[in-house]
């Protein structure tokens, strides 16, 4: 900044002032900028920009994972496919659910665990750790041991039934229908609020102590508190809870592929374009998932614009 | 402050009886739900590891009372010696070591150079770029995932090897497939964008009156001073590169190349060892655990940091 001040105004000719060698220093600062984010800008080119374009392009076409011919251009053929498609309608249905249901409890969930572990208390610190160890932990051994214990006499139907006194009697998560997608969902949630707990602390941790203390003064109760500063105090981070938590869920992948259940719109993607190699029609799919994450995004940007 | 609390107290007296003679037990009932939690989130993990020292009938023998979380009865390492016969486990710890460690090494450069380019030198389009940049954290992976599989079997690769180059397409199959698309990352050059901006740039100017270039400014000024961010980068970069499932399971088939997690649906296809899966999970969890135990701060503050990104 300093340098664009010190230029003087156009048309100093003399070639020794301070100006024109900082000219010279400035082309050679430009070459040295450009040389040193060009490798990240190339590969973000060829594995970002060019893939996302090929989204879009590949969508219109025919084009197959392994193919002797060349893709030719089909123009929405695969989209009145992906109207007519079951299931396809189905996985936009199954993700759909899955995030309707786990967004508002995921972040209500970690909402609750993030308050518990900002309170000024002995070994808070212990707490915040061990309830984000599940979040280290690969979402593919997760869902390989919740599948274990999902089984119909696996370790979450014998707790249910010790811990209600053989009230309780579970079932076959994985294999009844109505149950399978709870079962993912609470496994899901179960895995990744220590995520969005540890996002709500660092919210938390911005509102100030001293307003806390005003409202305890004025005669607030806890409730009160939360209501009118802690909750209006979170705005900001709300929003970016909810959004990604609400990408994550319509992103649902890993579980599906594991669990052996339903499908998801990602899962269906990889079906067709991986599976049946069929990358058009997989990029068609992949469009749609793409269009509801723009969707999220811009809900996130008309809600934040509103407070400014 | 005082006098106000002292103006205040008679008329919160009987509020303030009543509060007194209660944080004893409010605070145990507060320890009592915290711990509770701690079961909840610790009790899957802790039968998982309980179970990988266990014969598999043991396992389920266990499984109604409270031993299935302890280490009790027929105790030994044989799932584990059994997972190495099952699946090429040393060969997956290994990939999955070298892909990590390349990722995170080569991309911590790659990024904080990048970053250093846009946040201290002043350059024609360093802006667009910035703009650019930010803009792609908006897109997720899955997007375009699969037209990448479908471009990554279509890009060029050229081979030097006795003394002569050779010329070949198609990626699948391959380490760099791995590794390549993940080294540049909008995210983490974001983070050592704002994490350079809070460094002094008179410190750039000095280096540079005692004549040092702007790569020397990086390597010696800047870096050494940018020890949170790299951690915090790294750290984003470690999980997602060790944990990654969807992608090497679409484009790598050769055994010798897969990494840990791909490993994990061998268990699924034969007839299902419990038991060693159970010591498999444990193995691919623990170096992230370790790890996350030994560094949990920086970890969670990684973490939260990705918070500010909204």
């Amino acid at each position: 900044m300093a340098v664009t001040q010190e230029l003087p105004p156009k048309g100093g000719l003399r070639t020794d002032t301070p100006a024109t060698r900082k000219r010279a220093r400035r082309g050679r600062e430009g070459l040295t900028g450009a040389l040193m984010v060009s490798p990240a800008v190339l590969l973000l080119i060829v594995f970002f920009f060019v893939p996302v374009g090929l989204c879009f392009a590949l969508a219109f076409t025919n084009a197959r994972l392994i193919s002797p011919e060349p893709a030719r251009i089909i123009g929405f053929e695969n989209f009145s496919r992906l109207f007519s498609d079951p299931l396809f309608w189905k996985a936009l249905r199954n993700t759909l659910y899955f995030a309707v249901v786990v967004v508002p409890l995921q972040a209500g969930f970690a909402l609750l665990l993030a308050l518990l572990v900002n309170a000024k208390i002995r070994g808070v610190n212990i707490f915040r750790t061990l309830y984000f160890v599940p979040v280290v932990t690969s979402i593919v051994v997760v869902s390989i041991l919740w599948r274990f214990m999902y089984q119909p006499d696996g370790l979450v139907n014998n707790l249910l039934q010790t811990l209600s006194f053989n009230v309780v009697q579970g079932t076959d998560w994985l294999n009844n229908p109505t149950a399978a997608m709870p079962a993912i969902m609470f496994m899901s949630i179960w895995q990744a609020v220590g995520f969005h707990m540890v996002i709500w602390l660092s919210g938390l941790q911005t509102i100030p102590g001293e307003l806390y203390e005003a409202a305890e003064l004025d005669g607030a109760d806890k409730w009160q508190q939360f209501r009118y500063i802690t909750w209006p105090g979170l705005k900001a981070t709300r929003t970016f809870i909810l959004v990604t938590i609400t990408i994550a869920a319509l992103s649902l992948f890993s579980q599906i592929n594991i669990m052996d259940r339903t499908a998801t719109v990602v899962f269906q993607a990889v079906r067709v374009g991986y599976g049946q190699q069929e990358t058009a029609y997989a990029s068609t799919i992949s469009l749609v998932f793409f269009v509801l994450v723009l969707a999220v995004s811009l809900v996130q940007r008309y809600l934040t614009r509103e407070k400014g | 402050m005082t006098t106000l609390d002292q103006a205040q107290a008679p008329t919160r007296a009987a509020p303030a009886t009543e509060r007194t003679r209660r944080p004893g037990l409010r605070r145990a009932g507060g320890y009592l739900v915290r711990i509770l939690l701690v079961v909840f989130f610790a009790f899957p993990l802790v039968f998982m590891f309980m179970s990988s020292l266990k014969p598999d009938d043991q396992i389920f023998a266990d499984l109604s009372s409270i031993k299935a979380f302890l280490p009790v009865g027929d105790i030994s390492l044989s799932n584990y010696t059994g997972v190495f016969d099952t699946v090429p486990a040393a060969r997956f710890l290994v990939n999955s070591i070298a892909i990590t460690a390349v990722t995170v090494l080569v991309g911590l450069f790659v990024n904080s150079l990048a970053a250093f380019a846009l946040s201290r030198m002043t350059w024609r389009g360093s802006t667009v770029v910035l703009a650019a940049i930010i803009a792609t954290l908006v897109v997720p992976f899955e997007t375009f995932a699969l037209p990448l599989v479908w471009w990554v079997n279509k890009l060029p690769w050229v081979l030097f090897q006795d003394g002569q180059f050779f010329y070949s397409t198609g990626w699948l199959d391959t380490y760099r497939v791995q590794i390549f698309p993940f080294l540049a990352n909008a995210f983490s050059i974001y983070l050592f964008y704002s994490y350079f901006q809070s460094i002094p740039k008179t410190l750039d100017e000095a280096a540079r009156v005692d004549g040092a270039g702007w790569f020397r400014i990086y390597r010696s000024v800047v870096m050494p001073l940018a020890g949170p961010a790299i951690a915090t980068v790294a750290i984003l970069t470690f999980l997602p590169a060790w944990n990654s499932y969807l992608w090497p399971l679409m484009v790598v088939q050769t055994e010798n190349l897969r990494p840990v997690m791909v490993g994990v649906s061998y268990f699924l296809q034969q007839n299902v060892l419990w038991g060693q899966i159970m010591a498999y999970s444990t193995l691919i969890t623990i170096p992230v655990l370790v790890m996350f135990l030994a560094l949990q701060r920086q970890f969670i503050r990684s973490i939260a940091s990705a918070g500010v990104k909204g």
